[in-house]
């Protein structure tokens, strides 16, 4: 298995678009750190870019990587070896890659500039987004054969989540405002990973954002260790159950 | 006839001098109880109080004295008296500590009650779980200075203001750090009065609590973690200057209430992390300049109950909405505040941005409907929505703008 990913490790490297993601994420942390000298105002700005870029950039190279490496992964299982190993390690492999770029390219400058505490959050939300969004996008490859219908129902599940979902959620909020909503709004948003992240990152940083009655409401929810302990293993839970799919799918597909 | 005049004079302070007498006071002393020496005084005696505890129940004072504390003797109220309540105009209270005064509904107990006096001076004491600190009523021309008042009560039933004013005029109230009251500070019909570089924190209700009082300044004052902040009411011609406002936090805090205030001004104050900066209501002919809010909820609610007032030469900076109002009226004057959400540019290099900033954001304007909106914050459709609704505005007040935003954040230090 370490052998597998240590092949489709190099793979990555050698097509380059790693490097690039990292040097992306890298000037866009140091140019917000020019432009504005305040931590929090920099984690914030950087926050959007957690939750809009870090999902696409994880799903679009994603299924790209997987229908590129169709043929040695089909090589590879003419092998002896257990399919399930196969796609395990491709899934660690890539997600790994992904997770090392956003680390070093977001960490960097923030070690540079010496703040250590406001990031530890975002760091962790964009982890868990790049291993979400890595799972799903692997999910939406095993779908279908076709390479471009694979990146469309991958572009779509980030479009849902980040566009789509959120338009019904506020439709909810709007049609049924009369009523006691917290409860329910808190259930709604444990189905989207990307709110998830925006409230643990929100709960941190824009605090202020969070008032009235519902704002502590929330905050209360989230800001304990049985919220902290709900949005982690929930977020664990988007990681695992499309990439758990995609290998229950896998091992029955015929390549 | 001049050197008559001063000689005459002179004779004459020194016979007063010489007939002010000083009381000492203490357990090793000829005199032991405070009301005894109160008894024997002559007006114009000064009682020294030597340290030790005194209870002694409650203590009326009609006689004009000076008394002083060494090293803080305490006076004790057993959890059910008044201490002090004095009816006497030139008092000097200076250098005690009170501590446990009774608490009654009925009564207003107070470890210092002033009524109807004038040129009292209360200085340097300390006050701890007092039910009401310091009150006066029907009072002038009292200075309250460098007192420190501290409570620790858990419900605001159980606990009275820190220093409570009612139908006063022309005090001074300096310095003095108050703690832990139901409203730290409490006027009610005070006029002509000046509240300067007082610490007013952790109160349970406001920490300055100002109804009908009109003609006040309060100057350089820090109100921190009040249960609701400031609130200044049916007032006018209140000056409030270089004031902080921190931390003012939870459902219904204000940074700084306004209520049916007239022709006031608040200028050069700092309001940081409250969940509402200042929220205006029927208020007219302010003037709101030169203040800094950042990091506040909303740094500005202005309902549209609100006229004439002029808003200019503010910085907003990273408060999470800069306006909310909830109409769609505008008769206010908002102008050449820098706003850190301002898109705009300024191609003649004046300044000013050249084309106007609306500080409502739509957001804002849906989670005051629907306060479950908030969950959807910063996420990529509000985001949209936003842009969209400052493109072509549908749901705020169109013309609610600054027509002349400043490019750059003035620099108040």
């Amino acid at each position: 298995m370490t052998r597998i990913i240590k092949y489709v490790f190099y793979d990555i490297l050698r097509t380059r678009f790693i490097i690039f993601y990292t040097a992306f994420l890298l000037i866009c942390t140091f140019a917000f750190f020019q432009l504005d000298g305040d931590f929090g105002k920099v984690v914030l700005s950087l926050m959007n870019v957690v939750l809009m870029a870090v999902p696409l950039v994880s799903v679009v190279f994603t299924t790209i990587h997987f229908f590129n490496s169709y043929e040695f992964i089909e090589l590879m299982l003419a092998q002896p070896v257990n399919r399930k190993v196969v796609f395990l390690s491709e899934y660690l492999a890539v997600a790994s890659s992904l997770c090392l770029a956003f680390v070093a390219g977001v960490g960097f400058p923030f070690i540079l500039y010496g703040a250590w505490q406001p990031i530890s959050t975002l760091m962790m939300t964009g982890i868990f987004l790049t291993l979400v969004f890595v799972s799903l996008a692997f999910f939406a490859s095993v779908l279908t054969r076709d390479k471009a219908k694979a990146i469309g129902i991958a572009l779509l599940f980030w479009f849902y989540f980040s566009l789509i979902y959120d338009g019904l959620l506020l439709w909810v909020i709007y049609s049924f405002s009369d009523y006691p909503l917290e409860k329910l709004t808190l259930t709604l948003i444990a189905f989207n990973p990307i709110d998830l992240a925006r409230i643990i990152m929100l709960l941190q940083l824009d605090i202020s954002a969070l008032m009235g009655y519902t704002g502590a409401f929330y905050k209360n929810f989230f800001g304990s260790n049985l919220g902290i302990l709900f949005s982690g293993s929930l977020l664990t839970l988007w990681v695992l159950w499309p990439i758990l799919f995609a290998i229950r799918i896998f091992n029955k597909k015929d390549l | 006839m001049r050197i008559r005049l001063i000689l005459i004079t002179g004779i004459l302070i020194s016979f007063f001098a010489g007939n002010a007498a000083t009381l000492v006071i203490g357990g090793n002393q000829k005199i032991k109880r405070i009301k005894d020496a109160i008894s024997l005084a002559q007006p114009g005696d000064t009682l020294l109080i030597h340290p030790g505890v005194y209870r002694e129940g409650n203590i009326i004072l009609e006689k004009t004295l000076v008394i002083k504390g060494l090293d803080y003797p305490v006076l004790d109220g057993e959890n059910q008296f008044e201490i002090f309540t004095i009816h006497a105009n030139h008092v000097v209270i200076e250098g005690l500590k009170f501590i446990n005064t009774g608490i009654a509904n009925i009564n207003d107990l107070a470890a210092i009650k002033l009524l109807e006096s004038k040129y009292v001076r209360i200085l340097r004491n300390q006050f701890e779980n007092t039910f009401f600190g310091i009150y006066l009523a029907n009072s002038a021309h009292v200075w309250i200075e460098e007192n420190e008042l501290k409570s620790e009560a858990e419900a605001e039933y159980q606990i009275g203001n820190g220093i409570h004013l009612w139908k006063c005029n022309n005090i001074t109230i300096n310095n003095n750090i108050i703690k832990g009251h139901r409203d730290g500070i409490y006027f009610e019909f005070v006029t002509n009065s000046l509240i300067t570089n007082n610490h007013s924190e952790g109160n349970m209700r406001y920490g300055l609590h100002f109804m009908f009082s009109n003609n006040d300044e309060y100057r350089n004052n820090t109100f921190k973690d009040n249960g609701a902040g400031v609130a200044v009411m049916y007032t006018k011609a209140v000056v409030m200057v270089n004031n902080n406002f921190i931390h003012n936090w939870g459902a219904s805090a204000y940074g700084l209430l306004l209520k049916d205030i007239r022709d006031s001004q608040v200028t050069g104050n700092t309001f940081a992390e409250n969940s509402v900066g200042i929220f205006m209501e029927g208020s007219s002919r302010n003037n709101i300049q030169q203040n800094k809010f950042y990091q506040n909820g909303y740094a500005l609610k202005l309902q549209a109950s609100c006229d004439d007032n002029e808003i200019t030469q503010n910085n907003f900076q990273q408060n999470t909405f800069d306006l909310v109002t909830n109409g769609s009226l505008v008769l206010n004057k908002i102008e050449a505040n820098y706003w850190d959400r301002y898109e705009g540019y300024d191609l003649d290099k004046d300044k000013t941005g050249d084309v106007p900033y609306r500080p409502i954001s739509m957001y804002g304007t849906i989670v005051e409907r629907m306060p479950e909106a908030i969950l959807l914050w910063r996420s990529f459709l509000v985001l949209l929505l936003d842009k969209a609704e400052k493109a072509i505005p549908v749901l705020t007040p169109e013309n609610l703008m600054d027509p002349a935003p400043v490019m750059r954040p003035y620099d108040f230090n």
